[in-house]
């Protein structure tokens, strides 16, 4: 190398520029690199979307009055309990379902494992308005159900007619529907968990239902949740199908409605698109708080919640005025 | 609780002509061995020579094709039924494991636990201890392994050195009879190793039966009163350290012990 030593330190020590005519360069800020492409792009998107919601507000054709006429009537509000109640109930076992199917398909039990995945091959192949077509039309196929020995005394029996209200088809339909895709989801969650902890936790000798539930399951969650909950947010939705076996939920509600009301079918639309807005925002937030807590110990420290987010960026830009004030 | 109260007294470990294999693969092909009371062993021996293997069949995470294992006289993971040997049922097996505790290379703590609720568990969970108790016991256990200020901590936040001495703690929480160590410190940054090699020395002299398998010649050589150098599936010499390291009889030690020293 033929360069002196001092290269550097002499560009340090040269004449000063125009805009910085006493600092050395060592105590300057670096200007952020300039990207008018971005800004561009930026000022497109925010044309476009000024756009749209130009048109949202004043296109006629959305009638905002009727909108607001329909928005909380009791019909619609009934629609919306009957999704409420078909989703929560689906939810909760199809989950339920989920997790012994899942358990079923690790099991070493060659029948299980069998049954398993027989199961969620036929209820992934099948679609859900079929299931529930299917069993709407059950009491035609059994007209009563009983618990006994098989082929043999039966000890209970159900007059099918009786026990098979629409709520009860919707959910049961929607649930074996919901804990085929729930097993798989499960499935993986139990997968991703490093051997490693299976092992520590039989080498302690934990009981084999402690070994679940507190070390396995806990850690599993942490790649179920957000998989379950993308489940979840497509079950909000897919209950509108029980519309077909005569349940009104809420898309139920807002359809009947727009028959008897011919005019206001697109506000009846944008009522019934709102609510599943909300309900999906809803859940969204619930899944941030439930994420979060299942990542205790799995990251150094909690990913901040929106309003320490929002309290730190209010530090930050207090302290950066106070920075550029003081230079 | 003083320290002495918080550990069991030592047990005899006995294996008897231990075979496994996973198809046509032999892992350990005839191994015996017996480990005193408070007896501290090392085995040594070059990778894929069963040391891992030997150690995993003696808490039964792996079952041994044939032979078996004893822990003072009882049968480990089977049950003598006539001249045949049975398998014991998982739950008998998982309170058995209870009297054996295990160090793994990779810790394996309980990520979702805090510090003080990984080596509380297993004295709750197996029905030993009520929670208040379990809790003080993990707290001196702990302190004894120098880490009393990291109760409320979760593992990741700790460094390899201290997670270790945690997994240490763990293990020590069900007073085990005998611990099995399965290279405590291959995982750990250099500088880290002198905090764990100390924590075991220092369960070295508290009568615990002690089984390491490392590769840390000078440990060995330190604490250990018997080396067992394995190859191949089987012991080729066992003896104290100042014979099987200083004056090794057989060519595969000396050359392994080349290799490492």
């Amino acid at each position: 190398m033929s360069e002196p030593p001092g290269a550097a330190v002499s560009l340090a020590e040269g004449p000063p520029s125009a805009d910085t005519p006493s600092k050395p360069l060592t105590a300057q800020r670096v200007l952020p690199l300039r990207r008018p492409g971005r800004w561009i792009a930026t000022a497109v998107v925010l044309v476009l979307a000024a756009q749209f919601l130009h048109g949202l507000v004043t296109n006629p054709f959305y009638q905002w009055d009727r909108f607001g006429y329909w928005f909380l009537r009791p019909t619609i509000l009934d629609g919306l309990l009957v999704t409420l109640e078909v989703t929560a109930y689906s939810a909760v076992l199809g989950l339920l379902g989920g997790i012994l199917l899942a358990l079923a398909r690790l099991s070493r039990s060659p029948v299980l494992r069998a049954v398993s995945w027989i199961y969620v091959w036929a209820f992934r192949s099948v679609p859900l308005i079929v299931v529930l077509l299917f069993l709407y039309n059950f009491s035609a196929l059994y007209r009563t159900l009983s618990v006994g020995v098989p082929f043999g005394p039966a000890f209970f029996s159900f007059d099918e007619s009786k026990l098979a209200t629409d709520i009860v088809i919707a959910v049961v339909g929607i649930s074996l529907h919901e804990s085929a895709y729930a097993a798989e989801v499960v499935r993986g969650g139990i997968l991703s968990v490093d051997q490693g902890q299976h092992e520590a936790a039989a080498a302690l000798g934990l009981p084999k239902g402690y070994q679940f539930k507190r070390i396995v399951f806990p850690q599993a969650l942490r790649s179920i949740v957000p998989n379950y909950v993308n489940q979840l947010i497509g079950l909000i939705k897919g209950t509108s199908l029980v519309f077909y076996v005569s349940l009104l939920d809420l898309f139920g509600a807002a359809q009947s409605m727009g028959s008897t009301y011919p005019g206001d079918i697109v506000p009846l639309l944008m009522v019934a698109t709102v609510w599943y807005l909300i309900l999906t925002s809803v859940v969204s937030v619930a899944q941030f708080y439930v994420e979060r807590h299942y990542a205790r110990g799995a990251t150094r420290s909690l990913p901040p919640t929106p309003l320490q987010k929002l309290r730190i960026a209010i530090t930050d830009l207090r302290a950066r005025a106070r920075r550029e004030a003081a230079v | 609780m003083t320290a002495e109260t918080l550990l069991s007294t030592g047990a005899t470990v006995e294996v008897h002509d231990v075979h496994k294999w996973y198809g046509a693969h032999r892992v350990l092909n005839g191994v015996d061995l017996t480990v005193r009371p408070g007896e501290v062993t090392v085995i040594l021996g070059p990778s894929g020579s069963g040391k891992s293997t030997l150690l995993r069949v003696i808490n039964h995470l792996e079952k041994p094709e044939i032979g078996h294992v004893s822990l003072d006289g009882e049968l480990i993971g089977v049950r003598r039924q006539g001249d045949r040997l049975k398998e014991l049922s998982e739950r008998a097996i998982l309170t058995q494991r209870g009297r054996i505790g295990f160090v793994f290379q990779n810790f394996n703590l309980f990520p979702h636990l805090t510090v003080l609720d990984n080596v509380a568990a297993a004295p709750v969970a197996t029905g030993r201890l009520a929670k208040p108790a379990a809790l003080e016991l993990a707290r001196d256990l702990l302190a004894r392994v120098g880490l009393a200020d990291k109760a409320t901590a979760y593992p990741r936040q700790l460094s390899g050195g201290q997670q270790q001495r945690v997994a240490i703690a763990r293990a020590l929480a069900l007073r085990p009879g005998v611990i099995l160590f399965d290279e405590p410190t291959s995982a750990l940054d250099p500088e880290l190793v002198g905090e764990v090699l100390s924590v075991i020395k220092d369960l070295a002299t508290s009568g615990t039966t002690l089984v390491i398998v490392t590769h840390e010649i000078g440990f060995a050589r330190e604490i250990a009163d018997r080396v067992v150098f394995i190859d191949g599936g089987r012991i080729v010499e066992q003896g104290p350290p100042s014979e099987v390291l200083d004056k090794p009889r057989h060519e595969r030690t000396r050359d392994f012990l080349s290799k490492v020293l």
